[in-house]
């Protein structure tokens, strides 16, 4: 198995662990790390078929979704704060203000 | 791949899972952060190891840098407001391992199947190669990213402010 093999089964392990932590942590910033994870499994990805292709278009790529995931966890972070003043939790099974 | 290599790839690949086995297995909300840092680390190992140091640099700048401050203030913050520490568990943690265990079986089985042809000596992307496509081929998207990225900071200001001041 090639190095480059290596890293994408790592990858695809890594997302699951990933799913595992969306589905199961019910704490909005659990929730978030788990977001992390499963975008971090996706970056190596870039990295390895990048590594495959030979050209720096998925090291760019991958440079372009770290800085989208920054600025998703800054504006993630500022309504789970937000959510901890407003109602003293930040657990998302009480977040139920839009319920129909 | 000689012993070595295959050693030091092994020791990577067991501190990323271990690490994010961790994140989403740790009682407290703290530790689950610390150990997301281990994992973004141990991910810059893994992009130097596939010849991708400037992205291993900024991996280390940005997540191990930026997002774990900010995650580490969230979670000081909102635990200042529930008071005490955050003790959080998981709930149906067997349907969850079991979509997990799903997704990982069907995804390596895929990549199992699938012959990836690799070239023998591919060039090693350097900076400045990176630094070229971002200024020449990819300059319209890099400057959207930048306004994106300045929308996104008044947007987190102005979500999280008090307010009354």
């Amino acid at each position: 198995m090639s190095d480059v093999q290596f890293c994408l089964l790592l990858a695809a392990l890594l997302f699951s662990i990933g799913v595992f932590g969306l589905l199961t942590r019910r704490n909005a910033i659990a929730i978030l790390l788990s977001i992390e994870l499963m975008a971090n499994a996706v970056n190596i990805n870039l990295v390895a078929f990048s590594r495959v292709h030979g050209g720096a278009t998925g090291q760019v790529f991958a440079l372009f979704a770290i800085a989208l995931t920054v600025a998703e966890v800054a504006v993630g972070l500022a309504l789970v704060i937000l959510m901890a003043r407003q109602r003293r939790t930040i657990d998302v099974g009480e977040a139920t203000d839009l319920r129909g | 791949m000689s012993a070595l290599e295959i050693l030091g790839m092994s020791v990577l690949a067991l501190v990323v899972l271990g690490g994010a086995l961790g994140t989403v297995l740790s009682k407290n909300l703290v530790h689950s952060v610390l150990w997301l840092a281990l994992v973004l680390v141990a991910t810059a190992g893994v992009y130097a190891r596939l010849c991708a140091g400037f992205l291993a640099g900024a991996q280390i700048l940005l997540y191990a840098g930026g997002v774990i401050t900010l995650a580490i203030f969230a979670v000081m913050l909102s635990s200042r407001m529930e008071g005490g520490p955050i003790l959080h568990g998981s709930a149906k943690q067997g349907r969850g391992a079991v979509v997990a265990l799903a997704v990982a079986a069907l995804l390596c089985g895929v990549l199992l199947q699938t012959e990836l042809s690799i070239p023998r000596d591919l060039p090693v992307v350097d900076a400045a190669e990176i630094g070229r496509s971002f200024l020449v081929e990819y300059v319209l998207p890099f400057e959207v990213l930048s306004v994106l990225l300045v929308a996104a900071m008044i947007a987190a200001l102005t979500i999280a402010r008090r307010e009354d001041p």
